[in-house]
């Protein structure tokens, strides 16, 4: 195991060279770093079966790691498990509950497992559940809950020995646009009032970037990027134009037209796409360009860098798909 | 904060376990009414065995009522099984090795809910055959002595099925031993004294069937008052049974909760 300096911090996560190789499998993590100050929310972003779970699992000390070292809130995760649970709190992906228990029930174990005093047990479980508004449904089963109030009571849970990080993996996946608002609001809150560290994973690249302070993008179990989310779109820089045309027989014309103005990007099928060499200022040429060759356009988008378009330049690939692919692929392809 | 003491983290698991069973009818109806119902049968359709020369009661409720506290100990199989299986499948494992749960806690916590059961339904598996006529002839202290083997040997297929709830993570797999267990229960003395068992291969097998000492250390409370033979091997036999499994489902345990 690589060795690691005593963290400044004792509310922070250092990782150096962690690795994670099962029998007979690939490396799931393959020798990552990453640092997490206080207070922050890390974003830990990828797609399905990129290492986001199994890091997290290992940080949490519930998998030991092949190789490499890492402190969480100042304690190594191998040598001092214990401590390490004692400071964390961690929702994992699945909302870990009982059917049959109530989310009152659920309070009530947590609370006496993670050791409070009798007398704080029933006040603790209240206030977390009035927190995430489950309060009238305390005596209700879970197993009728729907699943915004699963995780919900699932965050309620990890917090319940008032932990100094927070690992929440994937906690909004299947989550309807409200819900998943609701706990947007609840993890920032975690982490603006109560200095909450934050170690979130997540393949929504929206709750990213709405959440995390700084983000690292993980593919086939290494770290590819890390930076806050607008340093990462500002490397992308330019923003891409995609355009449909009126006529979808012209679309090889129209795609002929923008790459006078930049490089090809992707884009769906029908449409073509883009990234301007001069940026949002080259759109009255383009337009002018479309004019002059009596090409007439349906839909006309102007895009932001994204932190797609992040994981797409430096993976090659879409989040949303694991095949590998590139933007003139994607248009010849269209 | 500092973590609860063990006795406070079994007894909080023990209450989620009942609390578990409580809310499931379908785990306590049939563990109560399916051995009442079979001995109601047998006692009713092989009546006429007690007139063979050397069968040791003139009653055969005396005789059968010992099969149902076996069966309800293969219910309390079935249950602590699954429940684990399910803390498995569900993720509900993780959640718990998250805290600072000793591991014995949670398999003792399982058990004594599941055990709680088995002694509700032994005392009405008790109640239910003194109301069908049965004559304890170990008298008052034979009571407390028989519910002693009855959860002893509750206490190891509970913990078999922990066992293989653990190992298979599986509430499918623990229902597929329930068969396996109650061919058992038929390949031994439940229906006839190994003695009287016309059929040598049948008298055999029943013969080296563990299950056959477990009734018979039961049945000479009832039957035979205070038989040191029957119940050196009754409890013998349920001792090495809790004691093998309880150490294969803490292995188990110990695979499927790791945490550094």
């Amino acid at each position: 195991m690589s060795s690691l300096g005593a963290m400044e911090s004792s509310d922070g996560i250092e990782v150096r060279g962690l690795v994670r190789e099962f029998k007979n499998g690939p490396r799931a993590v393959d020798g990552i770093d990453l640092q997490v100050s206080p207070g922050e929310i890390y974003g830990f972003l990828g797609p399905n079966g990129a290492g986001k779970s199994t890091t997290v699992l290992i940080l949490t000390t519930l998998l030991p790691p092949t190789a490499g070292a890492a402190r969480v809130a100042g304690h190594d995760i191998v040598r001092e498990g214990p401590a390490v649970r004692a400071a964390i709190g961690a929702a994992l992906q699945e909302a870990a509950l009982d059917p049959l228990l109530t989310g009152r029930d659920h309070m009530r174990l947590q609370t006496t497992l993670q050791g409070l005093p009798r007398g704080e047990r029933r006040a603790r479980g209240d206030e977390l559940l009035e927190r995430v508004g489950l309060l009238d449904a305390a005596d209700r089963k879970v197993g009728g809950y729907s699943g915004g109030m699963k995780r919900r009571l699932d965050l309620a849970l990890a917090l319940v020995h008032r932990p100094r990080i927070l690992f929440l993996d994937e906690p909004t996946t299947g989550l309807d646009p409200q819900s998943r608002a609701e706990l947007w609001q609840e993890v920032a809150r975690l982490a603006r009032d109560e200095g909450v560290t934050v170690f979130l994973t997540t393949q929504y690249l929206e709750e990213a970037d709405v959440l995390a302070d700084r983000i690292g993008i993980i593919d086939h179990g290494r770290i590819v990027a890390t930076g806050t989310p607008e340093a990462l779109k500002a490397e992308i820089g330019r923003p891409s134009l995609e355009l449909v045309p009126a006529q979808p027989e012209d679309r090889e014309r129209v795609a002929g037209v923008l790459a006078r103005f930049g490089s090809h990007t992707a884009a769906p099928p029908g449409a073509a796409a883009v990234r301007l060499d001069g940026g949002a200022e080259a759109l009255a040429d383009v337009v002018r360009a479309l004019d002059a060759e009596g090409l007439a356009v349906s839909d006309f988008q102007l895009h932001a860098p994204t932190l797609d378009d992040v994981f797409l330049a430096r993976t090659g690939r879409k989040m949303d798909t694991e095949e590998p692919t590139t933007a003139e692929h994607q248009v010849a392809a269209a | 904060m500092s973590a609860a003491p063990l006795r406070v983290q079994i007894g909080e698991l023990a209450r989620r376990s009942i609390t578990q069973t409580l809310r499931q009818p379908a785990l306590i109806v049939p563990p109560i009414f399916f051995p009442l119902m079979l001995v109601a049968v047998n006692s009713s359709g092989l009546q006429a065995a007690t007139n063979i020369p050397g069968f040791p009661t003139d009653n055969y409720v005396d005789f059968a009522i010992a099969v149902a506290f076996i069966q309800g100990s293969l219910f309390a199989m079935i249950n602590a099984g699954s429940a684990l299986a399910r803390d498995v499948e569900t993720g509900f494992l993780r959640r718990l090795a998250m805290t600072p749960m000793q591991r014995p806690a949670l398999l003792l916590g399982h058990l004594s809910g599941v055990l709680l059961v088995a002694l509700g339904s032994s005392l009405i598996y008790l109640v239910a055959g003194w109301i069908a006529g049965m004559h304890l002839a170990a008298g008052p202290g034979g009571v407390l002595a028989l519910l002693a083997l009855a959860m002893l040997i509750a206490l190891g297929f509970a913990a078999i099925g922990a066992l293989v709830g653990l190992r298979s993570g599986s509430g499918e797999a623990v229902q597929g031993f329930f068969p396996l267990f109650f061919v058992l229960l038929f390949l031994s003395s439940s229906s006839l004294p190994r003695p009287l068992i016309e059929h040598e291969w049948f008298r055999t097998i029943a013969t080296y069937n563990p299950i056959s000492y477990l009734i018979e250390g039961i049945r000479s409370f009832i039957i035979d008052g205070w038989d040191g033979e029957a119940l050196a091997l009754g409890f013998g036999f349920a001792i090495a049974i809790a004691v093998l499994a309880l150490a294969g489902a803490s292995q188990a345990l110990r695979t499927r909760l790791v945490r550094t």
